[in-house]
């Protein structure tokens, strides 16, 4: 059983972004990145269950410049068998994304893959369910459960009433939600043996997937700021102040 | 030019999302919508305004045989249009690559017949996009759009349908309570991670329902399993947009920000007078939780406010 799992690099989530004055984007010069959360809990997932003889490949994939060889590393430390990079400098539209990696579905065939639900740089949502459609596999997004019983694969997904449970036939394509694992940090032995791994660097440009954008970025504006009103003393003054309100809201 | 809408039901219900996604899309022409659900689902769709037809097909769907439904039906359509919901973002994405278009979601304002408005990085910047693609599929946050009137009698057309899903559904676990619905609730009541158990969150609601509230928490207090998974706002969670978001015992993180920067008002109820949430709430209390907020639900009893 082979697993294919894609991980993005994107600014850290712990870094708070600003918006350039110009409008032109979001400062990414000098900013700490690291491995979108969602895509780690993919990972986690992989290795869990190759830990539990499930499986026995890994294979991750990110798709980016040089640079994202690091988060390649960080999958490959975390029990990662073998990387691969699509590299390009450009900014890929999630069509791309999904296209891209559907070539590399065609050339790998892993019977599972795994992706995080989502990027908390653009907060698409969107790659896992394209991949999906691209390669006609059955999909289970936003999963806090996977279970793997000789080939038989269930999914509990959190959804907005709740929870449910799939089972899928396999190959199916699975999106990673927060509360899938723990992730594991890399032991310091394991970053040292990752580097030993196997990963290949392949140029976007040979796939020979369209890449060109389908969406004019007009702008990049911050939000409406807010700003701190009043502090109150006492309770009584605070339920006077709902008060107020839902009869204001009542009055509408 | 019309739009065809994925409506939501949820357990046989038309979900009130559904009629603000509706007034979302009628700025881009006349709406047809799909209702994946029963029969009295459709006809409570029907009385929407702005809605020209509803199709009804009683086949409770999963996204790969749903996309394979409305992919069909979508050849007629220049737009596609569902809620940001779990439900939209699991099928349109899917539905997208199929016809081979790049989807726009998460939209909160709609700028023009191809210009969107959609947040990123946990709605810490706003990217307006121009999509000048032939056909186009978007989702939009219900709680961006105001909802739409009803009293309309659209036609409703019975599909057959047929398509099966390779997956099959084999347990819903159903959050039950009586609690309003939170993407679209008037007032919501959070709770953090401080509120420290099951019986905590009971302080919690018991002041949600004199308010006639929604019940909201943080991933940590969802992760700490004190709220139900369905009950987390934030960048993963639901987006609100309530008139009136009460966060008790929250810290004000980046993430769950981005899941109430649309309240109208934030009343803030947290122990540490540095507590981040502070810096953007309209009002704050100082103090214990587990000291204020019974004493709050008390006052609040004796003003004789019941919603
Ligand atoms: C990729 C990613 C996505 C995420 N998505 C979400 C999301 O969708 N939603 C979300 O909420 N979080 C999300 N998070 C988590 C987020 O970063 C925070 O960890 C979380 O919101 C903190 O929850 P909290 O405010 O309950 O806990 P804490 O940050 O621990 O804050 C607790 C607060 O309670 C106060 N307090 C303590 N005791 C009392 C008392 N007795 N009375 C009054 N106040 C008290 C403290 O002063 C503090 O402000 C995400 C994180 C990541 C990395």
């Amino acid at each position: 059983m082979k697993i294919l799992v894609a991980v993005k690099r994107v600014v850290d989530h712990n870094v708070r972004i600003r918006v350039r004055p110009d409008g032109s984007g979001v400062e990414t010069q000098g900013v700490r990145m690291s491995m979108n959360p969602f895509c780690k809990h993919a990972v986690e997932a992989a290795v869990q269950l190759a830990e539990t003889g499930q499986a026995d490949e890994i294979v991750v994939v990110s798709i980016g410049p040089k640079p994202a060889n690091d988060v390649i590393l960080t999958a490959l430390a975390m029990g990662a068998h073998r990387g691969i990079l699509i590299e390009t400098d450009q900014a890929l539209e999630t069509l791309a994304i999904a296209k891209l990696l559907a070539r590399v579905v065609d050339e790998e065939k892993p019977d599972l893959v795994l992706l995080g639900k989502q990027a908390v740089d653009d907060d698409s949502n969107h790659v896992g369910q394209m991949l999906a459609a691209l390669t006609d596999r059955p999909q289970a997004t936003f999963a806090s459960e996977i279970t793997l019983d000789e080939g038989a694969l269930t999914v509990t997904r959190e959804v907005d009433y709740g929870r449910e449970t799939l089972a899928l036939p396999l190959p199916a394509i699975v999106t990673a939600d927060l509360r899938l694992n723990i992730p594991r940090n890399a032991a310091l032995p394991m970053v040292m043996k990752a580097r030993s791994k196997p990963l290949a660097v392949r140029p976007a440009a040979e796939f020979g997937v369209d890449l060109a954008p389908r969406l004019k970025v007009e702008k990049i504006s911050p939000p409406p700021e807010r700003v701190a009103g009043s502090r109150v003393g006492s309770v009584s003054e605070l339920a006077a102040i709902i008060a107020a309100d839902i009869d204001a809201m009542e009055a509408i | 030019m019309s739009v065809l809408v994925l409506a939501e039901v949820d357990n046989g219900v038309l979900s009130p999302a559904t009629a603000r996604i509706v007034n979302a899309a009628s700025k881009l022409g006349p709406v047809d919508l799909f209702v994946p659900g029963p029969r009295a689902a459709a006809e409570a769709a029907a009385s929407l305004a702005g809605v020209a037809k509803v199709m009804v097909s009683a086949n409770s769907l999963l996204a790969d045989s749903l996309v394979a439904t409305l992919s069909e039906l979508a050849v007629l359509y220049p737009y596609m249009v569902a809620s940001a919901s779990s439900v939209g973002k699991d099928v349109m994405p899917r539905l997208a690559a199929k016809l081979d278009i790049q989807p726009v979601t998460d939209i909160v304002a709609i700028e023009g017949k191809n210009r969107f408005v959609r947040p990123i990085y946990a709605g810490n910047a706003l990217e307006t996009l121009v999509d000048d693609q032939p056909r186009h599929v978007l989702t939009f946050r219900a709680s961006a759009f105001a909802p739409a009137a009803s009293g309309n009698t659209a036609p409703v057309e019975v599909l057959e349908n047929t398509v099966q899903s390779a997956a099959k559904l084999i347990a819903a676990h159903r959050t039950e309570s009586d609690i309003p619905d939170l993407a679209t609730a008037q007032i919501v009541v959070g709770g953090g991670v401080s509120v420290g158990s099951v019986e905590g969150f009971q302080l919690i609601e018991k002041l949600g329902k004199i308010l006639g509230a929604a019940i909201g928490a943080t991933r940590a207090a969802v992760d700490a399993d004190y709220a139900p998974n369905d009950w987390q706002v934030g960048q993963t969670g639901k987006i609100i947009a309530p008139d009136l978001y009460i966060a008790i015992g929250i810290s004000g993180a980046l993430q769950h920000l981005a899941g109430i920067q649309g309240a109208r008002k934030i009343i803030a109820i947290n122990s540490d007078p540095e507590a981040p949430i502070l810096r953007i709430a309209d009002v704050a209390l100082i103090g214990d939780l587990f000291e204020i907020v019974p004493q709050l639900t008390a006052e609040l009893e004796r003003l004789g406010i019941k919603r």
